[in-house]
């Protein structure tokens, strides 16, 4: 039977010819990944097992992004535990704050060279789903996939079917990959892809940047989606010539193809240049509004970051659209980049100063408000334009505050009006 | 075996930020969680529920963040089992990986209300509401699945398969 890119990927990865959806599968792990969070429950389950070591110490790895710079003592307490058990562990892949390879573990992932296509990837992150975009099988699990993971380099999987969509067409002036997912999830609902692949293919694939790919592979899991995936392409090929040069010499990924005639539940073509400026109002990510279809929306603060929307062209659209104006009184616009190596170059290009003089809050990497853990977490009935993810009851703070998911166009043109704008309402030409 | 308990019933997409959220997420032991559960959704759960209980929910329950602290807090809670026609898939293997009992069946999460006295029969996926009398029955798990939950979760599974050995 033919296969989609995700099937060929693990039937790989279990040593099968071919796997068939629902198929129940043991595959080999490239990478274990845990954070902050997720990691301290994993460590009392991998001492569960009975393994002293972990399966690979250059395969595990573990970012403290959540809470960090900790945020209080309990949670300082759970970054020591996973910073001992990494000392100990002789982890390679562990990173301490302010280190070069630090941020936000979907962000520096990639940017550190630790993915490839080809590569079979857990995280006990629910949104470790970004590295498809590199054609690479990744989804998130619990903590205790992560321990045995870590265990023994292998985990289960249920083979999913795949709905494919069918990119064509090129994006309007300041639509970005963020809006586009987000019009798909308004498009299929939260369990849209519930158990199942989400495939991105088409021409309109070479219209998104690598950036763009990561945001969008990066909330397949709000459609419910157990992975989301791109193929290679040139762009693809680029980014590892940048970002994991040794493992494009070496020749150590693999690029894989949907077979022609691949099977897929559904199919869905999205005309890109038919995509409007999105924002997906509360309580949900599939609650999906174009901009311009609601009334005026007053709002108290913005948070551009995350591993949704924390990289470098994240950032440099975010000062294309606040430099030379002001963020409007009343607003917090609280700014986040996803890593050191994001941090500095945006100190380097003067891009911090340049939103520091906007009246940005601009703060070392961490994931922050995005779960509402600190950084800028809303009082009841605050209103808050963000860049992350998720949008559900109490995410960022008071069960009766409201999150509304936006691109880095519509987060900062909002910070500048003072309500729910677009780039085109503040006058903003950018460099888009 | 078997459970038998008062119902909590709940809607669609019940997420794990409200099943415990983040702020909560700086504690890591089972009992300390226990304490929070539901509280963003429901916020006397805590105070109501007695062991043995059931939750009964809508679609794509569990969804969100891949936090194992979501089914942990419901099993320390002393619920002893959730009924949803479907599970977001990171809480449907972090359920399965734990041993937190889970029963698809679409049928049951539409007829049973909240308060009913429903019984559960985890190895048949039998569900009876003692309340109105309705039977109902459940998707029966695969049998690798089947083989992790006997072992009381992953980590017994892979005890019992030698994994240690090469540690
Ligand atoms: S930025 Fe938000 S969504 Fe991303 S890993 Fe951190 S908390 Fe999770």
């Amino acid at each position: 039977m033919a296969m989609t890119m995700t099937q060929k990927i693990l039937a790989r990865h279990a040593g099968l010819d071919k796997v068939v959806p629902g198929q129940l599968i043991e595959a080999s792990l490239d990478l274990v990944l845990g954070n902050d969070i997720t990691t301290p429950p994993a460590l009392d389950v991998f001492a569960a097992t009975g393994v002293q070591k972990v399966f690979d110490k250059e395969k595990v790895v573990i970012v403290p992004d959540h809470f960090t710079p900790n945020k209080d003592i309990q949670s300082a307490e759970q970054a020591k535990k996973i910073r001992l058990f990494s000392r100990a562990q002789g982890l390679v892949n562990y990173y301490e704050q302010g280190e070069m390879e630090m941020g936000i573990e979907h962000v520096v992932l990639p940017e550190n060279g630790l993915v490839a296509p080809g590569d079979v990837i857990i995280g006990a992150d629910s949104h470790t789903c970004t590295y498809g975009a590199l054609g690479a099988f990744a989804t998130g699990v619990g903590s205790t996939d992560m321990a045995c993971g870590m265990a023994t380099g292998t985990a289960w999987f249920r083979v999913p079917s795949a709905i494919r969509f069918e990119l064509v067409g090129k994006p309007s002036r300041w639509v970005t990959g963020k809006d586009v997912i987000l019009y798909i999830i308004g498009k299929i609902g939260v369990d849209g892809a519930l158990y199942k692949s989400m495939e991105f293919t088409g021409p309109g694939v070479a219209e998104l940047s690598m950036e763009e790919r990561l945001t969008m592979a990066n909330m397949a899991i709000e459609a419910g989606g157990k992975n989301g995936i791109f193929p290679v392409d040139e762009k693809t090929l680029a980014y590892l010539e940048k970002y994991a040069p040794k493992r494009l010499t070496a020749g150590n990924f693999r690029i894989t193809r949907a077979d022609d005639d691949a099977e897929y539940e559904e199919t869905h073509t999205i005309d890109l240049s038919k995509v409007p400026l999105i924002l997906s109002f509360p309580h949900l990510p599939s609650n999906a509004k174009a901009l311009g279809t609601f009334p005026e929306i007053a709002i108290d603060q913005v948070v551009i970051g995350s591993c949704t929307n924390g990289r470098i062209s994240d950032m440099r659209v975010a000062r294309s659209i606040l430099k030379g104006r002001k963020v409007a009184k009343g607003v917090r616009c609280i700014v986040i980049p996803g890593s050191q190596k994001v941090y500095l170059q945006c100190v380097r290009e003067g891009i911090a100063e340049d939103l520091v003089e906007a009246g940005a809050v601009f703060s070392a990497p961490t994931c922050g408000p995005c779960l509402g853990g600190h950084m800028g977490i809303l009082a009841s009935g605050e209103r808050c334009v963000s860049t992350t993810n998720r949008n559900f009851v109490g995410r960022m703070g008071h069960v009766k505050s409201e999150v509304y998911l936006a691109g880095v166009p519509v987060a900062a043109a909002s910070a500048v009006a003072g309500h729910i704008a677009g780039p085109d309402e503040i006058g903003a030409e950018g460099e888009a | 075996m078997k459970a038998t308990g008062k119902v909590f019933k709940y809607g669609d997409n019940v997420d794990t930020d409200v099943i415990i959220p983040a702020r909560y997420l700086n504690l890591s032991e089972a009992s300390q969680l226990a304490k929070y559960c539901m509280i963003d959704l429901d916020p006397t759960f805590v105070q109501r529920v007695a062991p043995g209980d059931i939750m009964v929910a809508g679609t794509n329950f569990g969804c969100g963040s891949s936090r194992e602290h979501a089914p942990m807090a419901i099993k320390a809670a002393g619920i002893s089992c959730v009924i949803a026609p479907t599970f977001a898939r990171i809480f449907y293997r972090n359920a399965i990986n734990m041993g937190l009992p889970i029963l698809e069946c679409a049928e049951a999460a539409a007829a049973v209300a909240d308060g009913d006295t429903v019984e559960v029969d985890f190895e048949t996926g039998a569900i009876v509401d003692r309340t109105t009398g309705k039977t109902f029955q459940a998707l029966p798990f695969p049998p690798f699945i089947r083989k992790i939950m006997e072992a009381d979760g992953l980590v017994g599974y892979i005890r019992s398969k030698g994994a240690g050995s090469h540690g």
